[in-house]
């Protein structure tokens, strides 16, 4: 079990500022691919060489409904600035309906990240099949962008 | 008390043989200690097989009684309560320091419990509420509680209120945890019993860490309700629905922590028609207790249309405080962000991706 030692959480000077100052800052954004399709996507978008975002890390996982709510969460805790989810569209699961439980996840995980005054666009959830190494490109880097825009995600823990 | 203590000690069964107990509290309601006392007559046994040392409650002692003692005089010593503040930390460490088992006992001292749930807020907002702006209040002065105040040329001092909630084991070490808000009084003497066992037995201690009083598994796996393992279209808050009195609660669409709490009470509330709210914590093996229930959740929404699930998740009206009543002074991302909380946007629909 982890011990704190104080109470008082380090205080932050100005949010917008950190972008500016904090010039070696880079997103890190962690992402959970579902082996059939968006994993295949993403490594289609690397041997068609285009250019996508470098600071996602891709973690692969069975299909998107392996994606426990935990491991956003932990991700989160870890350092991670944004979360992208990506699975089989809506239909090709290959484990029929592990892509709609992702997304009913997604969408309750999000609502607590509002509760905590985190930024729900931080937790992206898409739809790659097989054959759009083109569309994981440009979501890679639309996510690195908002996450850009948002700066650095400072948990309070 | 030193005149009892001293007549205690020359008594012809010397009251020094046995071992030590203190309770104390920390930021609690008190539940826990009045739990001790449900275990009724057993409380006889407790005082014949302990030398009760410390216990706020229902003894005079002194802080300084236990700050006279040898470090690891206290065989036992169940801490109940959270820490919210300076004086919670001191005893917390000063009871560590004297006690060989120091036992988290109750939801506070194991996860935070109620009191962390202002971990879902800020000291600032707290203080605002209570002390100004609650329907109760009568505050014309606007009195804020000081650290150090000046009253009639004396210094008094209050403990520092702390910022963020935290339980016993994330301030000092912890040997056991009992959990449970409060623990229920049969599995308050089991913990007892076997305590009392393995002192006078001389039977091995459990392992570090272990979690006693309490089961393997979920609440839901000691529930009299019938699952069905129906698929939920709405959510109901338990005023706003009549539920069956045999069938699951959540497959009525009543928001019921069963799946995600451990088990050990016998499922007090689903017996009664009430949701579990959770109390008895993190079941083994899972690392979030929030966590736990969205995927609970997730799997027994009946839509496939984002749209929709945005509707139906409408009804579940305080997800933080719903998921984390018991643990949010354990919940993986900590608390609400105060130094900078980004302005939340309008949630994001699905129907971009879900093409
Ligand atoms: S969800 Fe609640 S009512 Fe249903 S089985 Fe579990 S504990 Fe019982
Ligand atoms: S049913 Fe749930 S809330 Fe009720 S006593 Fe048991 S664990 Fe606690
Ligand atoms: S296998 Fe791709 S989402 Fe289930």
């Amino acid at each position: 079990m982890t011990t704190v030692t104080t109470s008082a959480p380090k205080t932050e000077t100005s949010a917008g500022a950190a972008s500016d100052k904090d010039t070696a800052w880079k997103p890190k954004i962690v992402a959970f691919l579902c082996n059939w399709c968006s994993y295949t996507g993403a490594d289609l978008a690397g041997v068609s060489r285009l250019k996508w975002s470098p600071y996602v890390r891709v973690i692969r996982v069975m299909c998107s409904g392996r994606m426990d709510p935990t491991f956003v969460l932990e991700a989160f805790r870890k350092g991670a600035d944004g979360v992208i989810v990506s699975g089989c569209h809506p239909g090709d699961c290959h484990y029929v309906e592990g892509n709609y439980k992702a997304m009913r996840r997604v969408h309750l995980i999000r609502r607590l990240l509002i509760d905590y005054g985190v930024d729900p666009r931080r937790l992206k959830l898409t739809w790659v099949s097989a054959s759009e190494g083109d569309i994981w490109a440009e979501v890679t880097n639309e996510m690195a962008e908002t996450i850009k825009s948002l700066g650095p995600l400072r948990l309070e823990k | 008390m030193s005149e009892s203590a001293e007549k205690q000690s020359s008594d012809p069964a010397p009251a020094a043989a046995k071992p030590k107990l203190a309770l104390y509290w920390a930021a609690s309601c008190g539940g826990c200690e009045i739990a001790v006392l449900d275990i009724e007559e057993k409380i006889l046994d407790v005082a014949a097989n302990f030398d009760i040392v410390f216990w706020p409650v229902a003894m005079d002692f002194k802080t300084k009684d236990v700050e006279a003692m040898e470090d690891g005089e206290i065989t036992l010593c169940l801490f109940n309560g959270a820490i919210r503040n300076d004086d919670n930390e001191y005893m917390a460490k000063l009871l560590r320091r004297k006690a060989k088992v120091l036992v988290a006992f109750g939801s506070c001292a194991c996860e935070g419990c109620i009191p962390a749930l202002s971990n879902a807020t800020s000291k600032k907002e707290t203080f605002d509420w209570v002390y100004h702006k609650s329907p109760s209040t009568d505050n014309a002065e606007g009195v804020e509680p000081q650290i150090k105040t000046k009253v009639n040329g004396f210094d008094l001092e209050l403990p520092k209120f702390w910022e963020t909630v935290r339980s016993l084991d994330q301030i000092v070490d912890v040997d056991y945890y009992v959990p449970g808000c409060p623990p229920q009084a049969h599995q308050i003497w089991a913990v007892l019993e076997t305590v009392i066992d393995i002192l006078k037995n001389g039977k091995p201690l459990p392992p570090k860490g272990t979690v006693l009083g309490a089961g393997q598994k979920t609440v839901c796996d000691e529930c009299p309700r019938t699952r069905e393992e129906k698929k939920i279209k709405k959510f109901f808050r338990p005023h706003e629905i009549i539920p069956d009195p045999d069938k699951c609660l959540l497959d009525q669409g009543i928001l019921c922590m069963g799946p995600a709490t451990r088990d050990g009470c016998d499922a007090r509330c689903p017996s009664v028609c009430m949701p579990c709210r959770g109390c008895y914590g993190l079941p083994p093996n899972s690392r979030d207790q929030g966590a736990k229930m969205i995927s609970a959740l997730a799997s027994v929404i009946d839509s496939e249309d984002p749209e929709e699930v945005d509707k139906i998740l409408d009804g579940i009206v305080d997800p933080i405080g719903s998921f984390y009543r018991f643990s949010l002074a354990k919940a993986t991302l900590g608390r609400k962000l105060t130094q900078r909380p980004e302005t939340p946007q309008a949630q994001p629909q699905l129907e971009e991706v879900a093409k």
